[in-house]
């Protein structure tokens, strides 16, 4: 039966998808694949994510070699979920690009795109289905690699330069994540998350896996814009392509999240990560830092793209924030949010992407009485701009929520009160939006009014249709975040 | 004792400092570049040093092998130096390009250039 071979499939349909891109050398045909590609690994996770519910996790064993010694590809609640979020904002993202790569790409790079669209994909989608830890780095190394050309590609010549940062930046911290996992190779002599779980207690708090834990736990924060290490994430989203940033916005950051959740929950164990060691109280002090500066600088941006990737550091603080807690119900708020997040944050980039078609880009100035000519993308924004906030009736609120609550069970009410009042910063600034949209005159030569191509806008409300619709029916949602919380709490030895 | 047997850590060690000081503390991209690729070389020395023993051979199955060697780190460092190169070739080819884009690699002047140009495109920083 080929529902077997889905695992493989997931991962492997986008990755051989991208060589068959590049051969075609024309932008259209080579769209087409991106897009087919996407929307058949999204189809394959529903699949998984449906079959893991049912009947609990699948261990897949690349080329039929017998976990531990071949590589083990694994779904369970957790990577489900996550790679359900990847390839549907993978799914969602790809027709957008048709008119937003042609807009901003010369013709000639155009089906160069999608080639590097579909590596991102696959690799993605591979760093999140895999069992082994060296597959783990291969993957996100792919995923970095075509991450730093897509931001390349961005038409201002900045676009170079956070390409080069985040390749300088990206190169340490996966460097640094493959040392962790060199440590705890030659501690464990296994590759194999499951099994080096089961062989860590062994080692125990032995120094090597204690510096194990402190270079993956660097590595990774590198990636996921972790607050002091999130220097490269403003620029990289703020000149890419913006295709680019919608997806990378939504996708990478959360994907990173998830190896560290992996890691420190499935592979450390929280007995050593949050009961021997302080992880916890760093996590906190740096979500808290993370959330508050980032919000308040997002505040004072001039560009909208630049504002919602600041508000994205913010945002993953959220996100740290509920794993710091490492509670149940502080962990259900973290993956929640990492979904949610990843698609408001989806919804909002791609309808900028959009005002940056139609305007030239996506400046305050330009923004100004865009409300009457592009009626439906300014409606767009404010209600992924609600969610963002955390809004009853909008998915931001579920997971603002499930925070509050593990913060009140942790018996920490200021942390609580602290969560409500840096969501008013974000109501500061999506509200600097609605002055800017909806109460200014239009600026005096507005080119090309109108909304962008259904192609483009059909995608973002989708999104924006997702923040409404996980906000009121979070049985997908809540309950697969519970479960993947719950898998997470339980796997410890 | 303890220290010097240890000598390929060390060695490692020196080797992946090195890297990453010439990354933070040059200005030029392509220097950059160099100790980015050294720090990454270090960490093939990690994998490597510890997967040989003196007078190990390749794991065969025969008489007159009693001792092995890992063969499992120099697999993974193959892909890994593989992930090396395609990151050098890459951050190589970008530094073309920001070489063409502002007529310069090295940093300050670069960062320079932008500030003076100013063209408000949406950096308030």
């Amino acid at each position: 039966m080929t529902f077997a071979q889905l695992p493989a499939l997931e991962v492997v349909v986008p990755l051989v998808a991208a060589p068959l891109t590049l051969l075609l050398r024309r932008a259209t045909p080579a769209w087409a694949i991106a897009t087919a590609a996407c929307a058949f690994s999204f189809v394959a996770a529903l699949l998984l994510a449906a079959d893991v519910a049912a009947r609990g996790p699948i261990s897949y064993a690349l080329g039929s070699w017998a976990p531990p010694w071949g590589i083990e590809y694994r779904v369970d609640a957790l990577s489900a979920f996550v790679l359900v979020l990847v390839s549907g904002i993978a799914a969602a993202v790809a027709p957008f690009a048709w008119k937003s790569v042609a807009a901003e790409l010369p013709r000639d790079q155009a089906y160069l795109f999608y080639t590097m669209y579909c590596l991102c994909v696959a690799g993605l989608l591979g760093m999140t289905i895999t069992g082994d830890a060296f597959n783990l780095f291969v993957f996100m190394e792919i995923a970095s690699l075509s991450s730093y050309v897509l931001i390349a590609l961005g038409r201002d010549r900045r676009a170079l330069l956070a390409s080069y940062q985040y390749l300088i930046l990206g190169t340490i911290g996966a460097t640094f994540f493959v040392i962790g996992v060199g440590l705890l190779y030659l501690m464990t002599g296994t590759l194999n998350l499951a099994d080096m779980a089961a062989r860590l207690p062994q080692v125990h708090g032995a120094r090597p896996v204690l510096a194990a834990l402190a270079f993956i736990t660097v590595g990774v924060s590198l990636k996921l814009a972790l607050f002091p290490l999130h220097l490269w994430l403003p620029n990289a989203y703020t000149y890419a392509p913006s295709a680019v940033t919608a997806f990378l916005a939504a996708t990478a950051t959360k994907v990173s999240v998830y190896v560290l959740l992996r890691f420190y929950f499935s592979v450390f164990g929280p007995r050593l990560v949050v009961e021997e060691l302080p992880m916890p109280e760093i996590l906190l002090a740096l979500s808290i830092i993370a959330i508050v500066t980032a919000s308040l600088v997002a505040l004072w941006q001039a560009d909208l793209k630049r504002l919602f990737a600041y508000s994205s550091v913010a945002q993953i603080g959220y996100i740290t924030l509920g794993i710091s807690m490492a509670s149940r119900d502080g962990l259900t708020a973290a993956i929640v949010h990492l979904f949610n997040h990843g698609v408001t944050k989806g919804a909002l980039f791609l309808l900028v992407g959009g005002i940056a078609l139609r305007a030239g880009r996506a400046g305050f100035d330009r923004v100004r009485g865009l409300a009457r000519a592009m009626p439906l993308t300014s409606m767009g924004i404010v209600i992924a701009g609600l969610s963002l906030i955390g809004v009853p009736g909008t998915a931001g609120f579920i997971s603002k929520w499930y925070l509050v609550l593990g913060a009140i069970e942790a018996g920490r009410w200021w942390l609580a009160a602290l969560v409500v009042a840096t969501s008013l910063i974000a109501v500061a600034y999506v509200w600097r939006f609605v002055e800017s949209a909806y109460l200014s005159a239009p600026a005096a030569a507005t080119p090309k009014p109108g909304e962008p191509p259904a192609l483009m806008l059909v995608p973002a409300w989708l999104l924006v249709a997702a923040c409404v619709w996980f906000g009121l029916e979070t049985s997908f949602t809540v309950e697969g975040a519970r479960r993947a919380a719950a898998l997470l709490l339980g796997a410890a030895p | 004792m303890i220290a010097a047997g240890h000598y390929g850590y060390w060695i490692t060690v020196v080797l992946m400092v090195t890297g990453l000081y010439i990354v933070i503390a040059r200005c030029n991209l392509v220097k950059k570049m160099v100790g980015l690729s050294i720090f990454q070389t270090s960490v093939y020395l990690l994998y490597i040093a510890p997967g040989k023993l003196v007078g190990g051979t390749a794991p065969i199955i025969a008489e007159g092998f009693r001792l092995y060697s890992n063969p499992l780190p120099h697999v993974l460092i193959l892909t890994a130096i593989v992930v090396g190169v395609a990151t050098l070739a890459l951050g190589l080819a970008i530094v073309v390009r920001i070489r063409e884009a502002y007529g310069s690699i090295e940093e300050d002047e670069i960062l320079e250039s932008d500030r003076a140009r100013g063209d408000g495109g949406g950096d308030g920083a």
